[in-house]
């Protein structure tokens, strides 16, 4: 089947984003928003346009969750599927809408309108079970909302014109502090800094004791310095955006509300490294706060706190674009996300050397959390011994949790770093709490025994998430469903990652059906170590996380699956003759193994 | 920068800017390795490199040496985790040596029979992977591809074409040739092409020279991996 594909669209797209081969994640995502798919004539105009191989085309475009090489329908409904979700009733709804729709799940509706799948955490735990259509985002899912839903689907109502509160989101901010009561006017925190002279504001972001909010704590002051002494007159400044870390919400709230704190902190980022590009990259799942944000950005143009000679400063000229992903995790990683941002697979760099130095195109770039920019005005406004007066002696600030799951009150909060973790439940109101994930999939999970501890680099360090888990949750479950989350979203560059997180899926899955023996707790053990040890990045050394500490913490949920004391193959030969019993419609006890084992009489 | 770091206890020379695993092969010792080739810079996704510093582990052919490193390569420990690496690699895709007709010319192969791998240990992934036989001198066997992407590397940076690509991810990603009908047949690719000499395992396959050396009198038949790789103008293939 051939598609027409007028040439005309193809120029809109390139028009509007641009045409050079850096830009093709950006016109990919264009062109699958107006086409709902990329069918092959398309690669391959688009490839001849461009100057750049089909193959590129086609690789770039397979990598990403949200780009579609063959029909999708003209409504792709994605349930979040993390587990916070999924302890919310996601399943139950996904399967009621597939019914009603008639499709089964990930396959494409006979009459090409409808695909109905799931996709990663969609950064809405605290208002779940949640959906994306498209490039909208839907929360608070019920039977009554999943049937309007259907209705507009079966009614071939655009999305454009479906009820607006359909779409509503919350920000539910339930506990503010420093950064959710600052009421800075746009380019306040910005003139502060610019009066202190760049060496005089890197000097207060220095005695700011400042780190990445982003999970991995890096000095953000160090890093600044490292990118401003870097070699080359370019630099960069890239807001990472991709908020995917499962159970992470608080980006999303940032932007929503305070996009004005995120694009200034990224100004004070150029005016300490020199930059004069910065790009904000904006997790896909995020596609629908895109609009909101361009009227900032274009706001703050008018206002004189962007573009050339920012408040008047000769010589200060720094811009923003926002780059959309397309569905990859791998891309909150900063090399991935450079490589995306250059319009490549997501796949991550080899480091040395850092993007510091060699960043984005080659040029020494920047890149940091959302929160971490946002934290920045306020030490441009107070000052940095003001900023490092609250926390704790490795973790200056306050930090914004991510709260979902069993709780009263799930949403953001924002602590001083050092709260502790029970009284972070307390605040929430979660009782008879089972265990916390604090980090989301690839953090840690903790038990009761350990609630005294602290949220702090130095002790219990979290980008964000903080999924409670009471005591009628099946721990196992939870970890399961990290591991599902990190084979679905491993690059697949490195050996380790892409084959270990599928086989640990695979004994996960085969616990859970029942053939679990105790030999496969020790070949987990033995593969969670090559993660940690060989992967090329982040994501392949922590996806192991939620699997080690609940075989430390949680053991007996695996060991009640344990059926067999020694070996079991994970191949099921009666589930193998299964497709035999439909052909010959025999169900008989003749036509099993030995029934419901499996094992051979 | 250069100086000297030990591998397994021995002093090795480098050079600035030389990658453990480079100034290993300088000394003449050999570090394992699948998708590290002399005529491209470090890749860095087989793995099979990695060694132990100051209990970190890292590729060795990416990782700049440091004067002082004392590097773990040849230890029970790295070779145990090389091992596994190697059964992740055979169980991932479709690799039955008896039938291959690359066995004995494999770096594949030949490693693991280096780091005595018996078994593959894992549950086989059996993936259905079709073969292209439609490029009248060169077959595509993608079954027994291992990412490594040299071919991608060489038809893109040597031989000026990007006859090849990688698409998909995770567990999923796989090759594809540059044409829109997905066949080699309809590609720019040419036998003589360094892409298509290059593979270290059985995918892209010379037509009807499969067996014109008899298996038992081939490269890794006749010298161990470890000792074939560190000859001059040791490439990937023979």
């Amino acid at each position: 089947m051939t598609t027409e594909v007028p040439q005309s669209l193809i120029d809109e797209v390139l028009t509007a984003v641009g045409s050079t081969p850096d830009r093709l994640l950006q016109i990919l995502v264009g062109l699958q928003s107006r086409l709902d798919y990329l069918p092959p004539a398309l690669i391959s105009r688009l490839a001849a346009r461009l100057g750049i191989a089909r193959a590129r085309v086609e690789g770039v475009a397979g990598f990403y969750s949200f780009l579609h090489l063959a029909p999708a329908g003209r409504y792709r409904v994605r349930f979040s599927d993390n587990i916070v979700d999924r302890m919310l009733g996601s399943e139950a709804l996904s399967e009621a809408m597939c019914a009603r729709l008639g499709v089964r799940p990930g396959e494409l509706s006979e009459d090409g309108r409808v695909m109905i799948s799931t996709t990663s955490c969609t950064g809405m735990g605290d208002q779940g079970p949640a959906l994306l259509v498209n490039d909208r985002a839907i929360g608070r899912l019920d039977p009554q909302r999943v049937s309007e839903i259907c209705d507009l689907i079966l009614h071939d109502t655009p999305l454009a014109a479906w009820p607006p509160e359909l779409f509503a989101i919350d920000d539910n901010i339930r506990r503010a502090d420093a950064l959710l009561t600052s009421h800075l006017a746009p380019g306040s925190a910005l003139a502060a800094a610019m009066a202190l002279g760049r060496e005089g504001w890197l000097a207060q972001v220095q005695a700011s004791r400042l780190r990445g909010r982003g999970g991995a704590g890096f000095t953000t002051a160090v890093k600044w310095l490292a990118c401003r002494d870097a070699p080359g007159e370019r630099k960069v400044v890239v807001c990472n955006a991709d908020e995917g870390e499962p159970g992470t919400f608080k980006d999303r709230v940032l932007l929503h509300r305070h996009a004005e704190l995120v694009f200034e902190g990224m100004t004070l980022a150029a005016w300490a490294t020199g930059a004069r590009e910065g790009f904000l990259y904006l997790r896909g799942e995020y596609a629908w706060l895109r609009p909101r944000l361009e009227a900032v950005l274009a706001a703050r143009r008018a206002a004189g706190l962007l573009g050339a000679g920012i408040l008047g400063a000769t010589g200060f000229d720094f811009d923003i674009a926002i780059h959309l992903g397309a569905g990859a995790y791998v891309c909150g990683e900063e090399t991935s996300l450079l490589e995306s941002l250059e319009g490549k697979r997501g796949t991550p760099r080899i480091r040395p050397p850092f993007p510091v130095t060699h960043g984005y195109l080659g040029h020494p770039t920047v890149v940091n959390n959302v929160e971490t920019l946002a934290k920045t005005c306020l030490i441009a406004r107070d000052g940095g011994a003001a900023f490092a007066a609250s926390g704790t002696a490795q973790s200056a600030g306050t930090k914004l949790l991510s709260i979902s799951g069993d709780c009263a009150r799930p949403g953001v909060y924002e602590y001083p770093f050092g709260v502790s973790i029970q009284q972070v439940l307390d605040d929430c109101g979660a009782v008879d709490v089972l265990a916390v994930q604090v980090g989301g999939a690839s953090g840690v999970t903790i038990a009761p025994y350990e609630f005294h501890r602290r949220i702090a680099f130095e002790d219990v360090p979290s980008a964000g998430a903080f999924m409670v888990f009471d005591s009628s949750r099946d721990i196992f479950e939870v970890a399961r469903n990290f591991v599902h989350f990190f084979a679905h979203e491993s690059c697949g560059f490195c050996t380790p990652c892409r084959v270990g997180t599928a086989l640990l899926k695979g004994y996960m899955d085969k616990l859970a059906d029942g053939h679990g023996a105790l030999q496969d707790l020790a070949d987990i053990d033995w593969l969670d170590r090559l993660l940690k040890n060989a992967s090329h990045c982040g994501l392949g050394s922590s996806a192991p996380n939620p699997v080690v500490d609940t075989l430390l913490k949680f053991r007996p949920a695996y060991e009640r699956r344990i059926q067999h004391a020694d070996f079991q193959p994970a191949f099921d030969l009666d589930g193998a003759l299964a497709r035999a019993r439909e052909m010959t419609g025999r169900d008989d006890a003749g036509a099993h193994l030995d029934s419901g084992t499996g094992v051979i009489r | 920068m250069s100086g000297t770091f030990l591998l397994d206890g021995q002093p090795v020379p480098f050079e600035p800017g030389q990658t453990i695993l480079e100034a290993a092969r300088a000394a003449g010792r050999y570090i394992p390795h699948l998708c590290w080739h002399p005529d491209f810079p470090p890749h860095g996704s087989c793995k099979l490199c990695i060694v132990k510093v100051a209990g970190r582990h890292v590729s060795g052919c990416a990782m700049p040496a440091k004067e002082g490193w004392e590097v773990e390569s040849d230890t029970p420990e790295m070779n145990g985790e090389r091992r596994a690496l190697l059964q992740m690699l055979f169980v991932e895709g479709n690799h039955f040596c008896p039938s291959c007709e690359k066995s004995g010319d494999c770096q594949l192969q030949a490693l693991a029979y280096d780091l005595e791998m018996l078994t593959p240990r894992f549950d086989h992934f059996f993936p259905d992977r079709p073969v292209d036989a439609s490029h009248p001198e060169v077959l595509l066997d993608f079954n027994r591809c291992i990412y490594c992407e040299l071919c991608v590397r060489a038809s893109r940076d040597k031989d000026g074409k990007s006859v090849f690509a990688l698409t998909n991810r995770g567990i999923h990603k796989h090759l594809v040739v540059n044409a829109e009908s997905g066949r080699l047949a309809d590609t720019d690719f040419a036998a003589d092409d360094m892409a298509a000499n290059i593979c270290p395992v059985g995918v892209i396959l010379h037509k009807r020279v499969g067996f014109a050396v008899a298996i038992g009198e081939r490269t890794y038949d006749r010298a161990p991996i470890h000792e074939v790789a560190m000859r001059p103008e040791a490439a990937s293939d023979d």
